[in-house]
């Protein structure tokens, strides 16, 4: 994509769910604010990247969109008591987009909306890509595996559940706000996660959802630059980001230690760096800030040869004390057993118990490294076949797969 | 609640298959099976010849395989039991089968009998 054209879509993006934050938090009605925006939004995407983009985007949005709002409710599906509010605040809006150079940007509110506790925390993630980034239903429904009929309807019931319930639109109070933030980071977070299994998948498309999480990030740290964790989130997306084109080649898995570094993208590493930097700044500790440690000294360790394995377990140790949970013990063990302890790390993967550990792959999967390393090579065959068993991706079981059969040379 | 997976795949891909290959595809059901198996989700299992070996009857008389329905064939099935249809798609998608073809979850249909 251009550079030219990148800008026009962006920010005929940002000039969307501003629009939208505006307008739905005045009427408690995304879906109507949605309704009214969308042939404006469609119409700015083919025009901006072709002509440039104009001076006010906002402004151009509001006249494209505005025949639609007086139209009323011939054609649309909104309902016709929601016009005269939306067409009230419409006209307030143009009002201020052609006084003011920028547009007051309200997404936050939207962005709190989306990942509000009364709203099922399945949809959230949907519901934060259509509206804040104006992605469509069909898009968002392949990456989250529903038909696109499903999702929309999830959609649609999430934002009815919004005006109906009367979800309030203000932004929480400072007690709220640490446990309202995770939610919205949570949100992001998973639509990274949508993004990078999509790129798992043989032969589906780049789906660019860990790019969307990355901006959604960025967004949160513009408009709440003291929050730690919101860095945190954002360094580790980073992180994560610019190993993509060096995790997968040819349709197979390499481990982060077996990866070629020249393939690393490291300007986004040095982004990653520096938000973990501000992240520090805030002085206040969370597991997506240890993660993104984690992920940095792994970096360190493969760019400049240093040894941090100690430093790792240090981290992970820390991460289980701070959000404790299967994905993090187990990264514990494996980071003892790379430090030299693989007694501890065997020990630390014993404490998960039972039903836990049964079906999750990399549970079984660090256990056989474990075993494999310290010479166990027959109890580390078995393990791996339950690690096979249980993995879900081609690449990764063939990975696997190579694991055991060298395992099973020294058995 | 008991479930059927159906796995359908490229038949005409194993005709190809180099033994190394196959041995890895064998070996990924096996982990697979006994995966299910340990979590007590294992009913039944059993893997299909291919499609030509078949026969399909009805009223109008016999026809031989292979069929030409498309792409995919049906070459296998487990039974499985599962606790809902969210765990049953959970255990699909670590179906070997789901990484180059298709598995379709049915849930069996329970008649008091």
């Amino acid at each position: 994509m251009s550079d030219a054209r990148a800008i026009a879509e962006e920010t005929a993006r940002a000039s969307y769910g501003r629009l939208l934050a505006w307008l739905s938090s005045r009427t408690s009605d995304v879906a109507a604010a949605e309704d009214a925006l969308s042939d404006a939004f469609r119409a700015a995407l083919e025009s901006w990247p072709m002509k440039g983009v104009p001076d006010a985007p906002e402004a151009w949005l509001l006249t494209a969109a505005r025949r639609k709002l007086i139209d009323g409710s011939r054609r649309r599906k909104t309902r016709a008591e929601a016009t005269p509010a939306l067409t009230l605040a419409a006209e307030e809006a143009e009002a201020t987009a052609r006084s003011k150079a920028t547009f007051p940007d309200e997404r936050l509110k939207l962005l709190f909306i989306c990942a509000h506790p009364a709203i099922d925390s399945s949809i959230r993630t949907p519901l934060m890509l259509q509206t804040v980034l104006g992605l469509d239903a069909a898009r968002i429904a392949s990456a989250f595996l529903l038909s696109p009929a499903a999702m929309s309807g999830r959609l649609v019931r999430a934002k009815r559940k919004i005006k109906s319930a009367g979800i309030p639109f203000d932004p929480p109070g400072v007690e709220d706000l640490p446990s309202r933030l995770s939610a919205v980071l949570e949100a992001i977070y998973a639509a990274f996660g949508a993004g990078w299994d999509e790129a798992d998948g043989a032969e589906a498309e780049m789906m660019d959802l860990t790019r969307e999480a990355i901006y959604l990030a960025r967004l949160v740290t513009n408009l709440l630059p003291d929050e730690a964790e919101a860095w945190g989130l954002l360094a580790l997306m980073l992180h994560a980001e610019a190993r993509t084109k060096a995790r997968r080649i040819n349709g197979v898995y390499v481990a982060l230690k077996d990866q070629n570094a020249a393939l690393w993208d490291r300007g986004l590493v040095a982004a990653a760096e520096e938000a973990l930097s501000r992240a520090w700044s805030c002085r206040k500790i969370g597991p997506f800030q240890v993660e993104a440690a984690i992920q940095s000294a792994h970096a360190a360790s493969i760019l400049y040869q240093r040894d941090t394995t100690d430093d790792i377990a240090a981290l992970y140790a820390q991460l289980t004390d701070l959000s404790p949970s299967v994905g993090a013990q187990v990264g514990y063990a494996a980071a003892l057993a790379a430090a030299g302890r693989p007694e501890d790390g065997l020990y630390a993967l014993d404490e998960i118990t039972g039903a836990l550990a049964e079906r999750y792959q990399p549970y079984w999967a660090v256990r056989a490294h474990i075993l494999r390393t310290a010479g166990d090579a027959a109890s580390a065959v078995t393990c791996y076949e339950r690690a096979i068993g249980l993995s879900r991706d081609a690449a990764v079981r063939s990975f696997l797969i190579d694991q055991k059969n060298t395992a099973a040379k020294r058995a | 609640m008991k479930y059927l997976f159906l796995l359908h795949d490229n038949e005409s891909n194993w005709d190809t298959m180099d033994e190394a290959k196959k041995g890895e595809v064998y070996g990924s059901y096996m982990a697979y099976t006994d995966a299910l198996k340990k979590a007590d989700a294992y009913i039944a299992a059993a893997p299909l010849s291919h499609s030509r070996e078949g026969k399909r009857i009805r009223a109008s008389g016999v026809q031989d395989g292979p069929f030409a329905d498309g792409k995919e064939q049906l070459g296998g099935f487990y039974m499985v039991d599962a606790k809902n249809l969210d765990d049953a798609l959970d255990w699909a998608a670590r179906c070997p089968c789901a990484s180059f073809g298709h598995v379709e979850v049915r849930p069996i249909w329970n008649i008091e009998v």
